[in-house]
């Protein structure tokens, strides 16, 4: 019981003092397209405007709950503020091959890419799906979010439209 | 003991609270430092009623802290892991800590070096997979040296040797490997670089070594497995396929068989907007491929054989979960999805979503071969590839999700399975302890959003099963041996989110029927969540059923447990 509140205790001080990604450069990693070829996540880009990135895994219900949530609004969120969303699927050789019936299934109109062998997960320090991260127009990681609870979607848009108006951002 | 603990977790948060403060300045010209950590803490008690027994450590816990170094195409980084010892249903090998993993790599134009560990996938895997799930606590990192060559856009050459991960230490075994793929369209952009049809060619090979210290057995020390495979996509077609062929391999897994192994795999899909099919099937016969001939459980695993089956989230529908038999297995699984647009008769004013899936595996056909009666070592054995032997699972589920208001969404679902419990969970043919199963499965999930932010969401499931306990499932005294988690059961959770960072969750499952009525107990728990940005701390008190549970493609046993625990994780 005692190991338990040492850690604890450790572990929330330790806390208090995070804060995620301030202004890093998304990582190097290998990523599978759709229709099979391959990209680096460092090429992603989004002509100045902000991008979300979405890790996910077709057996994830809040990750897919999630990315149903943000598709309600998001045609006129591209409109609105020009961001582009990149979903990273975690899905190994036993479900990738349901990543792209899903997409189409669900109608989803994001960047979708397979993360295999979760190189890029491990770039990005992500320990469970889903996670969320928002890239400023500079292509520096600003914010990200772990896991989903219902209506975690509207701080998400809230965050988007300060950052295309070139606002800071608060956690 | 508890001096060394405080000391070793002080100097963890230490170092991640150092580079915390100090890589926002250094990131532009030293490049950055980021990191995450992981803790699952539990204090146990003994429960008599559901058979929970600690033993005498109570408290017990997994950790894990990565910290990473990345400048242009440098990056290097260690984890730190400690299991002290580690929580119920994990391996007991893991107790200890260290630092297990730790790499540098360099990726200049088309070459991409790394030393230390790594992990790795060849193709779809049945050759070659080094890979980690933290959560489940499988990692066969290898610790070696690997190269990665792109001499042009559209080839990729893979090359590695090194030797895996085994809880702290290495494996006695080596493992070489070699990758190849072609993207023909990449490669012939200028030819072929507009045609819709894409195309995708691929071989590997693996070796592993491991000496002969059998007294009596002449065993192979070069075990080679090569594979091929290909894909082809146009629109929303896609096909895949991969055929592997091993030498022979006697191991503790195939029971000393000197039988050579063979796996076919294969997929193909299509999809739409709204509509999308997909089949999946495969033959693995005698394909346990291990760096140490002797491991047992996830460990030493140098290939992989992805479980096609349906990836249940529902509690009860996972109850029975299937396993890839590496020792034999034929079978598929098929799944249709579609979506009923907004306006139509059963779409309503939001569209509904419906998915069917069905799987069916079977044990190969074969002559000669009786695991009951595996004394008898290095047997030989043939296969007929035109039949299929003994059933041992299927599941045949059908899923609806509607949202009938803004406010209200609703998913039902229905399964029927049927589990060779005694193979395909305990590699035994002994039926008595553990028979035959065949349920049927309800859910209704339920989820309330009240207003933005808050919801609540309702969750029962209930699983209805037989046990084929045949009549020697009898004792001495004429007494059916019953075991806590037979007869049926149902479960009900509540779980309210009252705002984006809090989470209350109350269950319980309750084993309404079993024939022994001492034994009808109430598994309940209880949750607090909070999340905040990339943290996430949870705290629940309750008990935990035995069983299987699979993520991953890897499955474990979970012994009954009861008491608190603790989750935290972050990244920074």
């Amino acid at each position: 019981m005692k190991k338990l509140l040492i850690l604890s205790s450790a572990i929330i001080l330790c806390l208090s003092g995070f804060k995620s990604f301030d202004g890093d450069k998304i990582p190097s990693a290998t990523l599978k397209k759709l229709d099979g070829s391959t990209t680096n996540s460092n090429t992603f880009k989004n002509d100045g405007k902000p991008m979300i990135i979405s890790f996910w895994a077709t057996w994830c219900k809040p990750c897919k709950k999630e990315l149903d949530a943000i598709n309600e609004e998001y045609a006129e969120l591209v409109k609105e503020t020009g961001v582009k969303l990149i979903a990273i699927s975690i899905d190994d050789a036993r479900s990738s091959g349901k990543v792209v019936t899903d997409v189409k299934v669900k109608g989803w109109t994001y960047e979708v890419y397979i993360d295999e062998n979760q190189d890029f997960k491990r770039a990005m320090n992500v320990n469970n799906v889903p996670h969320t991260f928002l890239v400023d127009g500079e292509g520096n990681i600003v914010w990200s979010h772990n896991s989903y609870a219902e209506g975690d979607e509207e701080k998400l848009f809230e965050n988007v439209r300060k950052l295309a108006k070139g606002e800071k951002l608060s956690h | 003991m508890s001096v060394k603990f405080t000391s070793r977790l002080l100097f963890i948060f230490s170092i991640g609270l150092f580079y915390r403060t100090s890589y926002a300045q250094l990131s532009n010209e030293l490049g950055s430092v980021h990191g995450n950590f992981q803790i699952d803490a539990a204090y146990y008690q003994r429960d008599t009623i559901i058979g929970a027994d600690p033993g005498s450590e109570l408290f017990r816990y997994n950790a894990f802290g990565n910290i990473n170094y990345q400048k242009g195409g440098f990056s290097a980084g260690v984890r730190y892991e400690s299991y002290n010892p580690p929580l119920l249903g994990y391996l007991p090998g893991y107790k200890g800590s260290g630092i297990p993993y730790r790499f540098a790599r360099y990726k200049h134009k088309d070459i991409d070096i790394t030393v230390g560990n790594f992990y790795e996938q060849f193709g779809s895997g049945i050759t070659l997979r080094a890979y980690e799930n933290r959560g489940l606590l499988y990692d066969n990192a290898l610790d070696g040296m690997r190269v990665i060559f792109t001499p042009k856009n559209g080839i990729t050459l893979k090359g590695l040797v090194g030797k895996q991960r085994t809880y702290f230490s290495l494996s006695p075994g080596t493992v070489r490997g070699l990758d190849g793929e072609i993207n023909l369209m990449e490669l012939f952009d200028s030819i072929l670089g507009k045609s819709k049809t894409k195309i995708i060619l691929g071989g590997s090979f693996v070796s592993k070594y491991q000496e002969d210290q059998d007294p009596t057995l002449v065993l192979p020390e070069n075990v080679g497995t090569s594979a091929g495979r290909f894909t082809v996509i146009r629109g929303g077609f896609n096909f895949n396929a991969e055929y592997a062929y091993k030498i022979n391999d006697p191991s503790y897994q195939n029971h000393f068989s000197y039988k050579e192994g063979q796996a076919i795999i294969a997929s193909t899909s299509y999809g739409t907007d709204g509509f999308s099919i997909m089949f999946s099937g495969k033959m693995l016969d005698n394909m346990s491929f291990r760096s140490d001939r002797n491991a047992q459980n996830t460990i030493d695993m140098i290939n992989y054989h992805p479980d096609f089956s349906k990836f249940h989230t529902y509690s009860l529908m996972a109850y029975y979960p299937y396993a890839t038999q590496p020792n034999g297995e034929v079978g598929g699984t098929g799944e249709i999805q579609y979506k009923f647009k907004k306006g139509t008769f059963l779409g309503g004013k939001y569209g509904m979503d419906i998915t069917i899936n069905g799987s069916a595996y079977y044990a190969l056909d074969t002559i000669g071969l009786d695991p009951s009666k595996d004394s008898i070592r290095h047997f030989q054995y043939t296969t007929n590839y035109g039949d299929v032997g003994n059933e041992y699972y299927h599941d045949f589920n059908i899923e609806i999700t509607k949202k009938l208001s803004k406010k209200l969404k609703i998913t039902a679902m229905y399964a029927n399975q049927f589990l060779n419990q005694s193979i395909v969970q305990f590699n035994t043919p002994d039926k008595e302890e553990h028979p035959d199963i065949t349920s049927h499965i309800g859910v209704l999930d339920i989820t309330w959003r009240y207003k933005t932010g808050s919801a609540i969401r309702f969750e029962t499931q209930g699983f209805f099963g037989s046990y084929d306990y045949k009549e020697h499932a009898k004792d001495a005294f004429g007494k059916t041996n019953i075991t806590n988690n037979t007869g049926s059961w149902v479960s009900e959770l509540i779980e309210w989110t009252p705002t984006t960072h809090w989470s209350i969750t109350l269950a319980d499952q309750y084993n309404y029927n079993n024939p022994e009525p001492s034994k009808r107990v109430h598994y309940y728990f209880g949750m607090l969540g909070y999340t905040n940005g990339p943290t996430r701390i949870s705290v629940s008190y309750g008990r935990q059923r035995q069983g299987i549970f699979c993520a991953g493609g890897v499955c474990r046993f979970v012994p009954a447990s009861s008491g608190l625990s603790i989750s935290i994780s972050s990244s920074f």
